[in-house]
Order: C-alpha cells, then sequence, then structure tokens
C-alpha cells in the first residue's frame, strides 16, 4: 500500500532579508504520524512549523495539506492546533474558558461546548481546575490546558513548537509520555519541533534533523540512531565517537578500513569509496566492548584506561588507543578496572559506520 | 535599644524628603484652598466691634445707631491699609460700589475726632442694603463662595437661591470642562490604541522612531506646541490651505476659535499619556497571543476584540484616566485656540485668582473641581474593581 | 564625621552668601517692543547713571499677582509698570509704596490723571479700533461701523473682559461719549450693553495678550480689531503692514509706575521713577513706540513727525474718551463676572 502523503513541502524556501532560513526543503508527513524536526536553534524548523501554521508566508514552494495547496488560506481557516513553549494562554479567560474559544468560534452550542471542555479537561487529567484562571495554575498544568484547547476542536495537525522546554525534568518525562499516549488513542497527526534529541528519539515515529535550512536526515529514531549519514547527525544525536581512518576496500555496506596506525578494522558504510579516502569511523560509546586478551572480540586492538567513571547504571571509561582518545560505556557487572590497566577493545562491524567528513 | 533603633531612623530619614514633599507642595495647597475657600475672616477681624453687634441684629430697618458708632470706630482704629483694603474689597465683591463708598467715608473720619453722621456723609449708608452686606460678611466662615462655585447665592433673607442665568455659568463651565475632556480623551483612545498596537509589534530602530514620534510633544513647551497648532488651524493655515488647494471645499472650514480646533490640539498634546501605558501592557503580554487565537480559528478582529482589547483594558483605563485628569485642568490651550465657548473652569479660576484677587472664588472653584474629579476617580476605581471580580 | 561637617560648612556658607546677596533693582513692564524701547531709554541709561545693574521683567497684568506678591512679603520685583486700575486698587489697599512728589518734579509738571499717591503716570495709551488698510480701502470710521457685518464681513477681536467691551458696545448703540458711564451706571444700561454684545457675539473674537490682535489681522482671521495704539503705529514701521487706528470712540487710560511695598531696592526705585519721568528721557519714547507722555514739558518736546500716531496729540484726542477708573473699580468685579457668564452662554 503507498500511503498518500498528508502534507507536503515542496521545493519551500524562506527568505529573511539576507538570511535564508529554509532553503528548497522537502518533506512529506503522512496522517497519523509523530514527526519531529529536530535541529540546533536558527537550524530553521521553528520556521517550518510557522509557515505550516500560515504564520508565515513561505518565499518560494507550496505546503500541500490533503493534496491540496495550503499557501493562500489564512491560519484561522487552516484548521491546525499550535502548542506553543510559552503555552499562550488567554490570561483575562479562565481553564474552560481559554479551552471553549475555538468552539465558540466555531459556533459550537453552549451545551456541546461545555461537555466538550469537561471531556477533555479529563483527557489532560486536569478535572475540576476548569474556573481557575491560568495564572493560578503550575507550569504543568498550563501546558496541559494549551493541549487541551488544541485537542478540543479535533484539528486536521497538532503543531507543537518546543512545548515542553520550560518544564522541569520530571514533569517533561510525565509529559512525554501523555502525549504520546494521546497520539497513539486520538490517532493524531503531529509536527513536533525540539531541539532536544532525546525527546525527539522517544517520542516520534520518525524525526528530520535540520541543519541550516535543510534536512539532513530523516528516517526513524533508530535510523537516525544507529545509521546516521552525516558527520552532524552523528554528532548532534547522542554522542560518539569519531575516528579518523581511510577507506580500504568492500562491497555495498560491509567494508574494511586502515586506522592511522596501519590496522584495518571491518566495518560498515553506506556506500562503496575509492581506495585511500579519508573518512570517518563513528562508535558509540555502547557499543565498545572490552576484554582482558584479545579473545572473542572482533577488531580487537590494544588499549589503555585512563578514567574510569561511576555513572548509576553504567560506567563511562575514557580509554587510549593508539593514542586517539575513546568514551565506552560499560557495563556495571564487568570486573573493575583502574586507571593505567592495559586492556583490549573491540567492536562488531555492524555497530561502527563509514560517514563523509 | 539605639541600636535597634538606628536602621529605622535612616529609613525614615531617606523618605524624609519625600515627606516634606508631599506635605509641601500638595498636603499644604490643598488644605490653604479648603481654608480659603470657606474663611472669610476679614471683616470679622477687622471690623470687630461692627461684627459684634451685627450678629444681633435682627436685619431689619432702621439700622441700629450703635452699629453706625461701631462701625465708625472700628474705621478710625484700623490703621494697617492692607487690612482696611481688604474689608474694602470684601464689601465690594458683595455689592458693588463699596470701594467708592468706603472710600469717602475713611477720608470723612480722618479729617475730625468726633462723632460722625454716616448718612450725611455719603446718601448710600441711610439704605439698609449696605448694611445687610455687612452684617452678612461678619461671620468668620461663610458658604457663598462655595455657593457662588455652583451659581447659587443667599437672597436678602439669608435664603439659598440660585443666582440668575446671566449672573453666573458655572455649572455650564464645569459641564462643558467635563465633556471637552471626555472628548479629547475619547479621541487619544481612537488614536492612541491603534498606535499603541503598531508600535509594540514593531522592534528596533522603527520602533525607537515611532516611540519618538509620540514622545516628542513632551519635549516642547505647551505654548509653543498650541501656538504651531494656530498657525496650522487658522482660516489661511495649513489645513484649510490644503483643502482649498485639493478643492475640496471652497470657503475655509472654522477650525480655529472652534471647539474642533481645541479637541485636535490637545489631543496632540496629551496624546503621549494615553499611548505610553497601553504600550507598556501590550509590551508585558506574551506575543504570540494573537497566533495563538488565529490558530484557534479567530478571524483578526475577532482575536482583537476578544484578546488584545481585554489584556489592554488595563492601559486603557490607565490611559484614558491620565488624559482625562490632565485635560481637566487644561487653560493655555483653549485660551488661544478656542472660541469664547470653549474656555474651561481653569480659565474662570485664573481670572479670579490673578485678576480679580479674589482668593476664595478661585479656592472654592478649585475645591469644587477637586470633588468632582475625586467623585469620577471613586466611580472608576469601583468599575475597575467590579471588572477584576468578574474575570 | 569630617565630611559631613564639611559639607554642613558649605551649606551655611551658601545660605548666608545668598541672603547677603541683594537682588539688583528690578523693574516689571508689558514686555514686546515697549519694553525693548523702554530697555533703550529708561534701563539701561539709569544702569550706567547710578553704576549698579537693572534686572527687567516682563508680566501680563493681573491686580491678583501683584498682591500676592506684596502678601507674600519680601516682593521680587521693585517698580512695576501698572494700569490705571490696578493703581488705584493697590493704592486703597497700600500695597504700594508711597511717591515722593519732590524727586519726581512736583506734581504740576503732570498731566492731572498722572498724579496719585502711590504712583507716577508715564504714558497715556489708546485701545482703538484697527484695521488693515491694504484690506479695507474704505474702512470703518467708528464703533457703529465696527458692529455692521453686512458692510463690513468678517470677524472681529475684542479685548476679553468687561472692560472696553461694554463701553464700546454703548458707543456702537449711539450712546455719546459724555453720558457712557451715566448709562453704564445703571442696571439698563448694562442690559443694553450686553444686548448690543449679543448681536455680534457670532462674530467675536476674544484675545488675552495684547499681540494677539496683531497677529488675527496680519492672518486675516479678522476684519477688525480693538487694538492698542502703540503695537499698531510699531508693527506697521518694523513690518511694513498698513494698518489704520480709528482714533474717534478710542479710550484712553494711564499707565503708571508704582513700587511695591517694601521692596528690597524701593529707595532705587524712586529714583529709577525720577529718571524716567525726566522730561529729556520721556521725550525719546515716542521715536520707538506711540504712546503719550504725562509730562507736560516731554509731550511738548516730542518731534512733529510722531505727533500723529500719539493719543494725546489734541486731533486724536478730540472725540476720545477718557477710561473711568472710579466706575471699574466698584463694578469691575461684578461686571467682569457677568461678562463672564454671558461669554460662556
Amino acid at each position: 500500500m503507498t500511503e498518500q502523503p498528508y502534507i507536503e513541502f515542496r521545493k519551500v524556501s524562506k527568505v529573511f532579508g539576507s538570511l535564508t532560513v529554509v532553503d528548497h526543503l522537502d518533506l512529506t508527513i503522512n496522517k497519523g504520524e509523530f514527526v519531529s524536526l529536530l535541529g540546533p536553534s536558527g537550524s530553521g524548523k521553528t520556521t517550518l512549523l510557522m509557515m505550516l501554521a500560515g504564520f508565515e508566508d513561505p518565499t518560494a514552494g507550496d505546503i500541500l495539506l490533503g493534496g491540496s495547496v495550503l499557501n493562500r488560506t489564512p491560519p484561522y481557516k487552516r484548521n491546525m492546533g499550535v502548542v506553543f513553549q510559552n503555552y499562550a494562554l488567554f490570561p483575562h479567560l479562565s481553564v474552560a474558558e481559554n479551552i471553549a474559544f475555538p468552539l465558540k468560534r466555531r459556533g459550537v452550542a453552549k451545551a456541546e461546548i461545555a461537555e466538550r471542555v469537561n471531556r477533555v479537561l479529563e483527557m489532560v487529567q486536569l478535572p475540576d481546575q476548569s474556573e481557575k484562571l491560568p495564572s493560578q495554575l503550575s507550569g504543568g498544568q498550563q501546558q496541559r490546558v494549551a493541549l487541551a484547547r488544541t485537542l478540543v476542536f479535533e484539528p486536521n495537525v497538532v503543531l507543537m513548537d518546543e512545548p515542553l522546554g520550560a518544564l522541569d525534568k520530571n514533569l517533561r518525562e510525565q509529559m512525554q509520555y501523555d502525549i504520546r499516549r494521546l497520539h497513539r488513542d486520538l490517532g493524531l497527526t503531529i509536527v513536533f519541533v525540539t531541539h532536544d534529541q532525546s525527546e525527539a528519539l522517544t517520542m516520534s515515529d520518525r524525526i528530520a534533523v535540520f541543519n541550516h535550512g535543510k534536512i539532513e536526515q530523516i528516517g526513524t529514531p533508530q535510523d537516525i540512531y544507529d545509521r546516521p549519514n552525516t558527520h552532524f547527525v552523528a554528532e548532534f544525536i547522542g554522542e560518539t565517537n569519531l575516528i579518523p581512518v581511510k577507506y580500504r576496500e568492500g562491497d555495498h555496506s560491509r567494508c574494511s578500513v586502515t586506522t592511522k596506525t596501519g590496522k584495518d578494522l571491518e566495518v560498515t558504510s553506506p556506500v562503496t569509496l575509492f581506495r585511500g579516502t579519508e573518512v570517518l569511523l563513528s562508535l558509540r560509546p555502547e557499543h565498545i566492548e572490552l576484554g582482558d586478551s584479545a579473545e572473542g572480540l572482533e577488531n580487537a586492538m590494544p588499549a589503555r584506561i585512563s578514567d574510569v567513571v561511576y555513572q548509576g547504571d553504567h560506567l563511562r571509561a575514557d580509554i587510549e588507543v593508539d593514542g586517539t582518545k575513546l568514551v565506552a560505556r560499560l557495563g556495571r557487572h564487568l570486573p573493575p578496572h583502574d586507571p593505567g590497566d592495559e586492556v583490549f577493545i573491540g567492536f562488531r562491524p555492524q555497530n561502527a559506520r563509514v560517514i563523509l567528513p | 535599644m539605639t541600636a535597634r533603633l538606628g536602621p529605622h531612623l535612616k529609613a525614615s530619614a531617606l523618605v524624609l524628603p519625600l515627606v516634606l514633599f508631599l506635605a509641601l507642595f500638595f498636603v499644604w495647597p490643598i488644605i490653604a484652598m479648603l481654608k480659603q475657600s470657606v474663611s472669610d475672616p476679614v471683616v470679622h477681624n477687622t471690623l470687630s466691634q461692627t461684627s459684634a453687634i451685627a450678629a444681633q441684629w435682627n436685619g431689619k430697618a432702621p439700622v441700629p445707631a450703635a452699629l453706625q458708632d461701631a462701625l465708625v470706630a472700628d474705621i478710625r482704629a484700623t490703621t494697617d491699609r492692607q487690612e482696611m483694603g481688604a474689608v474694602v474689597r470684601r464689601l465690594n465683591s458683595a455689592k458693588s460700589g463699596f470701594r467708592t463708598l468706603m472710600r469717602k467715608t475713611r477720608r470723612a473720619i480722618r479729617k475730625t475726632d468726633g462723632p460722625i453722621n454716616l448718612g450725611e456723609v455719603d446718601k448710600r449708608w441711610n439704605e439698609v442694603a449696605w448694611w445687610h452686606t455687612i452684617a452678612q460678611a461678619s461671620s468668620p466662615y461663610t458658604d457663598r463662595y462655595l455657593l457662588a462655585a455652583l451659581d447659587y447665592g443667599r437672597d436678602k433673607h439669608n435664603q439659598i437661591v440660585a443666582l440668575p442665568e446671566d449672573a453666573s455659568a458655572n455649572r455650564t463651565i464645569l459641564a462643558r470642562t467635563f465633556v471637552i475632556s471626555l472628548s479629547v480623551m475619547l479621541s487619544c483612545l481612537a488614536i492612541g490604541l491603534p498606535f499603541a498596537m503598531v508600535i509594540a509589534s514593531t522592534s528596533g530602530w522603527l520602533r525607537n522612531v515611532l516611540l519618538a514620534a509620540v514622545l516628542l510633544p513632551l519635549w516642547t513647551s505647551l505654548l509653543v506646541r498650541t501656538t504651531a497648532w494656530f498657525i496650522i488651524l487658522q482660516n489661511n493655515g495649513l489645513i484649510n490651505s490644503a483643502l482649498q488647494a485639493l478643492g475640496i471645499t471652497d470657503q475655509p472650514i472654522p477650525l480655529i476659535f472652534e471647539r474642533t480646533g481645541v479637541i485636535i490640539a490637545m489631543t496632540h498634546v496629551l496624546l503621549p499619556f494615553m499611548v505610553l501605558p497601553i504600550y507598556s501592557v501590550l509590551l508585558s503580554m506574551p506575543g504570540n497571543l494573537m497566533q495563538a487565537a488565529s490558530s484557534l480559528g479567530a478571524h483578526p478582529i475577532v482575536a482583537f476584540l476578544k484578546v488584545m482589547l481585554p489584556l489592554s483594558a488595563r492601559g486603557i483605563a490607565s490611559g484614558s484616566l491620565l488624559v482625562f485628569m490632565s485635560s481637566i485642568g487644561y487653560y493655555i490651550t483653549p485660551a488661544l485656540i478656542g472660541g469664547p465657548s470653549d474656555q474651561m473652569i481653569s480659565s474662570v479660576i485664573a481670572f479670579y485668582a490673578t485678576e480679580s484677587a479674589n482668593w476664595g472664588m478661585a479656592g472654592a472653584l478649585g475645591l469644587v473641581l477637586l470633588s468632582i474629579t475625586l467623585l469620577l476617580y471613586v466611580v472608576y476605581g469601583r468599575l475597575s474593581a467590579e471588572k477584576k471580580g468578574v474575570a | 564625621m569630617k565630611k559631613w561637617a564639611l559639607l554642613a560648612s558649605v551649606l551655611a556658607l551658601g545660605a548666608m552668601s545668598s541672603a547677603s546677596q541683594a537682588r539688583d533693582l528690578t523693574i516689571t513692564s508689558w514686555g514686546g517692543s515697549y519694553q525693548t524701547a523702554q530697555q533703550d531709554i529708561y534701563f539701561k541709561p539709569f544702569s550706567e547713571k547710578v553704576g549698579k545693574p537693572v534686572l527687567d521683567e516682563s508680566w501680563d497684568g493681573g491686580y491678583g499677582v501683584l498682591q500676592a506678591k506684596v502678601k507674600a512679603g519680601a516682593p521680587n520685583w521693585d517698580a512695576v509698570q501698572v494700569e490705571a486700575e490696578e493703581l488705584a486698587l493697590g493704592c486703597d489697599d497700600g500695597i504700594f509704596e508711597m511717591i515722593d512728589w519732590d524727586k519726581m518734579g512736583g506734581e504740576d509738571a503732570f498731566m492731572p490723571a498722572a498724579v496719585s499717591d502711590c504712583g507716577v503716570g508715564t504714558i497715556v495709551w489708546s485701545l482703538a479700533l484697527a484695521y488693515d488698510g491694504s484690506k479695507l480701502s474704505d474702512g470703518p470710521k467708528n464703533w457703529a461701523d465696527f458692529w455692521d457685518v453686512k458692510k463690513f464681513p468678517g470677524k472681529r477681536a475684542l479685548r476679553k473682559g468687561a472692560k472696553y467691551t461694554l463701553e464700546f458696545a454703548l458707543l456702537a448703540d449711539g450712546v455719546p461719549a459724555d453720558e457712557l458711564y451715566d448709562v453704564l451706571s445703571t442696571p439698563e444700561g448694562i442690559d443694553r450693553a450686553f444686548a448690543k454684545l449679543d448681536e455680534l457675539k457670532p462674530d467675536l473674537v476674544w484675545w488675552e495678550s495684547g499681540a494677539q490682535p496683531l497677529q488675527f489681522l496680519a492672518s486675516g482671521e479678522v476684519a477688525m480689531a480693538a487694538s492698542y495704539n502703540g503695537r499698531i503705529t510699531s508693527i506697521n514701521k518694523t513690518e511694513g503692514k498698513n494698518f489704520k487706528i480709528v482714533w474717534p470712540g478710542s479710550i484712553y487710560a494711564v499707565d503708571s509706575w508704582v513700587i511695591l511695598k517694601d521692596a528690597e531696592n524701593k529707595e532705587l526705585a524712586q529714583d529709577f521713577i525720577a529718571f524716567a519721568s525726566q522730561p529729556e528721557n520721556m521725550a525719546k519714547l515716542p521715536e520707538y513706540i506711540a504712546y503719550g507722555l504725562t509730562n507736560k514739558e516731554a509731550s511738548s518736546m516730542v518731534p512733529d513727525e510722531y505727533k500723529a500716531d500719539v493719543p494725546t496729540t489734541p486731533e486724536n484726542l478730540e472725540e476720545a474718551l477718557s477710561l473711568n477708573i472710579d466706575f471699574w473699580i466698584d463694578n469691575s468685579e461684578a461686571l467682569n463676572q457677568r461678562f463672564n457668564a454671558w461669554l460662556a452662554q
């Protein structure tokens, strides 16, 4: 089954003066999908969201919803719910009046408004707060009200602009869980802007990684994390060791590379390259294995531990291999090592990935 | 003990200049004004014997001889010319003619030490009306100024009656003062609210330029601004020449010496007091509330009415109050640009204070103005408190 | 501690120096081109003669202003030029110093209207009908013409206040000049004056400062105006205007120098007034501004070329009338109150 894309960006650009914020960008989003736009600030992700909401006009290109061009539709006719980082609740209206606001604009009958407001307040677990003013609620509660106000009119798409950015860690995790639950239960299409990679990894069906107004890579969280295609994605998502190596030979995904000191390693590569091309090897800390001897280790190399830090659920070790410093994440069950210990490290070929610098 | 008192003393010393300033330039003038408007001590103090006898006199003719003798004795006893001058002014202000009458009488009294028949000095002393005026002035306190400020007076039976319409128009002028102030407030609101919104929505140099445009009037003297408006509004001034050159009108539109001109000029002068409070309220509002409203399906006009307007209400209220209160006291602008039917109460107060030196009347009018203004302020306070309660 | 002591002594020194520093002789007049002329012929020469600085300030009149200054004590003005009404009121109230007439050259050296216990008359000025001769070739001849809006369309400017206005109204209504104040002293006469004013009310513009009527005439805002004669001659001279004065029906009055009671420089002020009253000094004034002179000898010294513009020239005086000060000090408050009420309606 080939799914017809629900939202489509076609060669969309946005230029502010001499600054190109979004650059000929293509992106499709399916109905019911949770897509995160992830990237550092200034990478164009929020601008893209604002164009989708209708607050900004694209300089070039088209935005389509359900197959029809949306460019000239004013925001109040787009039927898209927007959740802002600062909640943007109306301070002079009570919680119930805030939530009723979109329904009143749509001419919904009074009795139905009351009923729908109550239903959505239960959905976001805020019953009995309906008469309060936003200023009387905590940050988390306010964001739930903002969410309820968006959900109550059953929008085509829910756009979230760093909605959890102002919350502390525990609340943030709770809200992440709640938003995911609502997405699943209601079948919402959500476009979620964030600069927090762990949030994007936890919540999304797909992640689009933004850099300089372009999408560097788009894919499932696992794709993005395990198979970064570019230097930027590899560094931006999670922690990784980048080791400069030379491409030696290979076919399709499996290949071998040579380190500075001439050691050959078996790794994977998304592309086939000429021999001798200088590339980087991305190796996640948790994929480094440790042993007292080379035995039982793939791609084994002698190494020396320079530091070990206890981090609760794991140990973090700084290791030196042939003058290159690596970070490894080790299980707590391993026998204890002290700084200065001579050991061997290794990794599986499918866990080390060649990327172009 | 001293150690604990020390910081308190120091703290009070810090606010002392403020307290002194308030007492000296705010509380004291108001008390002085209050006192001035009801006290009437000159005749009581200077013509003390006359006052004592007049207090017992029933006001019916004939005038007791003792009263005449007392007056002569009092005039003889008063050597301070300023004191006697005050008495004369007080009496002449109640009844025209006292000035020449008293001058003549004093001259006659100065000439001799013996008894004097006042009726022979001037026929007017035979009329009981002149003595009534003295009798009415002999109490140290009076309500005549306050009554006169509201177009009332006392007749010869000491009953409160309305003054004839052509003798006093303070109520008309007071009402007009409030009507003009209200019009200025509304036109400031009509221009100031959108302007404040425009400023709040801009940023950088454009915002600075717009703010400077509002503040500029505050940096030039009121007289200069008013004179500039005079030049612009006159029959062959900028506006009328432009209108005629464009063929919109054949005849100059009367703007100068008219209410329209007064309101235009006052609006310009007072606009900053409307724009700045609204602007500061708008600044404190999250910038994306209008976006939020439109994403929730509100047409821009609905979003303005349901979100922007109620939220700027606080700024609108304080701006309106500032403009209204300031316009109540306006004097120069209506005097230069308005016609006679645009003069406000301040010009009447100024007339009594600087022209006729009738401080009692000036104080009474000031007091009436102050009371009405305070009353309006209380009403405003009630209304805004109720609104808060509802929200 | 040392710092405080230093501060205290600085403050004390400052207070002492300001207390011991005497204020210079301060003379207050009407401002404008008139005061500029006075600076040239009175203030500066007097300052040079006595070798002391002379300060000058200007004011717009108002008895309350003077009274407040004297009442408050230590007035900051010494000699002030006042109108006849202020002179009479203040003299009664004792807010002016007595004049040392021997210093002034004796009472007989002056015209009678210039002599009073508390003031020395210095100029005779008129409030007269004025119009722009370049706009009206055949201009108004009297106050009846001033009221005739058919013959002379356009607005008219009068001085705001009952004084002069009621007189002009009665003159326009045909009351002969010699009966004017008798009529005005009766309630019917006052009603008659206000009734006459009612006729012209929609066409009237009211001015408060002497420069305004000229401005109105120059801009064409009004067709004619009551204006001070001196200012008209000045503006004709300095700005090449052709404003005309209608002498018949003009009202003249005397302005006097007075000294505020207990003013710091009251002795010096007497000397100044004496200086300003000397014929050879006073006679210089008409060259600058066309006011009549109170010193008889000075009057005779005025060059012929200026005589036509001066109110005291016999031809100009012929149909003019003198302001009745006694009437106005008795009735000013009541009539102004009624006038203000009338204006407001």
